[in-house]
């Protein structure tokens, strides 16, 4: 296997050093072992301080908008089809970016690897599939794919869509079909079961907005999170405003969700809120049969139609 | 729960569904007084932020109508609206809102016999679901003195 880091020092250092970018997004190693954090990329000795593995959670799409310099960006797969949405939101033009891109083998659950390490992690290690945590008891080893993150389980695009700079072949796709079992589960149960689940679900959100932040969609100048006149949705942490919010949140991402995990991988207080934008990407695909950022020629779900789009709801 | 009336936020289109209502009320079909009419200019304008600030807020019942599609005012409003709609109920539904809180119809302004006969189905509905439940915002247990 070829080495992902070694190829994006050396890409991202060239196109940084004859000028082609002026920054590249990528990841560095995190204050804490087993989380790496964004990193923006400025110089061609920054360059060198640039990672790859299976600890890169977040979306690096989400520094893109807005940005007006010429960009770079490391993308797995469910990243560059954000980086689809940004073009097609006109968030960033596509000369703009070169995508290097990453076929993607999946992303470690944090907090399976928490698990795995049983105390505190002084030290993770990934080779050849395998990763291995240190702590003050001594180290324990797990399969990568024993510990992927439940999206990257269920992955449909582990390719990037759009890849100006392959360095590394294709990586052979894990799933044909969506799965949406867990969705499926929700939906079987009655009405006040239902309430009562995300009731649960949400009661220890604590309103950080970590999931929005973390989130590549997210990026109106003013959140109706904040505004205040007519106040949308109260600030406090009563269980009708922080549904309320969760419910606005997801159905902003609706039709433009990639399913990359950011937002769960951000949560502190590890809140499954996948739950409630995959019902939306399920609904997508089954009406409308989308999937949102595949392709720079399309508009978003929620931005086109069909004159025969279903409405049997409609009286 | 014999006496309960409910309350019914209904967002009316401001070129179809908003006459309708005008031709059902000057042509003088029943239908009961529970309906609180917000005027949009399309129902394409309506937001899922509106539609939760009325429950939010104590509506029992939301109604949303507009031009029957291909008749749209604006050419295409009501097309996205009836996207928006699809997923914001499945959404509402899926989290527990019963399926009979919120309803979307098509009436045109020469519809005042629809307007009438929907207003009916649409109360008689939400009566029989009872005052709503879900994404209420009651007043604070307590208030720091």
């Amino acid at each position: 296997m070829i080495d992902y880091t070694e190829n994006i020092r050396k890409i991202s250092g060239d196109l940084l050093k004859n000028g082609k970018v002026d920054v590249v997004i990528g990841y560095k190693r995190g204050t804490l072992p087993g989380i790496n954090e964004p990193f923006l990329a400025k110089t061609p000795e920054d360059a060198e301080k640039l990672v790859w593995d299976s600890q890169c959670r977040l979306n690096l799409a989400n520094y893109l908008t807005g940005r007006k310099e010429n960009v770079a960006i490391i993308a797995k797969g469910c990243d560059s089809r954000n980086v689809v949405t940004h073009i097609v939101e006109r968030r960033v033009t596509r000369d703009q970016v070169t995508v290097i891109g990453v076929p993607c083998t999946g992303m470690t659950d944090k907090n399976k690897v928490k698990q795995l390490a049983g105390g505190e992690i002084l030290e993770l290690t990934e080779k050849n599939g395998k990763i291995t945590v240190k702590t003050r008891k001594g180290e324990r080893s797990a399969d990568k794919s024993e510990l992927l993150q439940s999206n990257c389980a269920n992955c449909l695009h582990r390719n990037p869509v759009i890849n100006d700079i392959p360095f590394a072949d294709p990586v052979p796709e894990i799933n044909t079909a969506r799965n949406d079992d867990e969705i499926k589960k929700i939906e079987a149960m009655n009405p006040a079961e239902r309430w009562a689940f995300f009731d649960d679900l949400l009661s220890t959100c604590t309103r950080c907005y970590a999931c929005k932040n973390a989130c590549p969609l997210c990026y109106c100048p003013t959140c109706f999170v904040d505004e205040s006149q007519p106040q949308w949705v109260g600030k406090g942490d009563d269980p009708v405003d922080v549904r309320t919010y969760h419910t606005l949140r997801a159905f902003h991402c609706a039709g433009r969700c990639t399913d990359c995990g950011a937002c769960e991988a951000a949560c502190p207080m590890n809140i499954k809120v996948r739950l409630l934008t995959g019902k939306l990407e399920k609904s997508c695909y089954e009406r409308f049969g989308w999937e949102a950022g595949l392709t720079t020629d399309v508009r978003p779900a929620l931005d086109t139609f069909t004159t025969h789009d279903p409405e049997e709801f409609i009286k | 729960m014999t006496d309960f009336e409910p309350k019914i936020i209904t967002f009316l289109c401001n070129w179809c569904s908003y006459g309708a209502a005008d031709l059902a009320g000057v042509s003088r079909f029943q239908y009961p007084p529970n309906m609180r009419v917000i005027r949009v200019p399309c129902s394409g304008r309506i937001s899922p932020k509106m539609i939760l600030a009325a429950l939010r807020k104590g509506a029992d019942g939301i109604w949303v109508s507009g031009c029957h599609p291909g008749d749209c005012h604006y050419i295409e409003g009501n097309y996205y609206a009836r996207r928006k709609f699809t997923l914001l109920k499945e959404l509402l539904e899926y989290q527990g809102v019963e399926p009979g809180r919120i309803h979307f119809s098509w009436i045109s302004s020469a519809e005042g016999v629809k307007f009438a006969q929907v207003a009916n189905d649409v109360i008689a509905e939400v009566r029989k679901l009872g005052p709503a439940k879900h994404f209420i915002k009651g007043a604070p247990k307590e208030i720091a003195a």
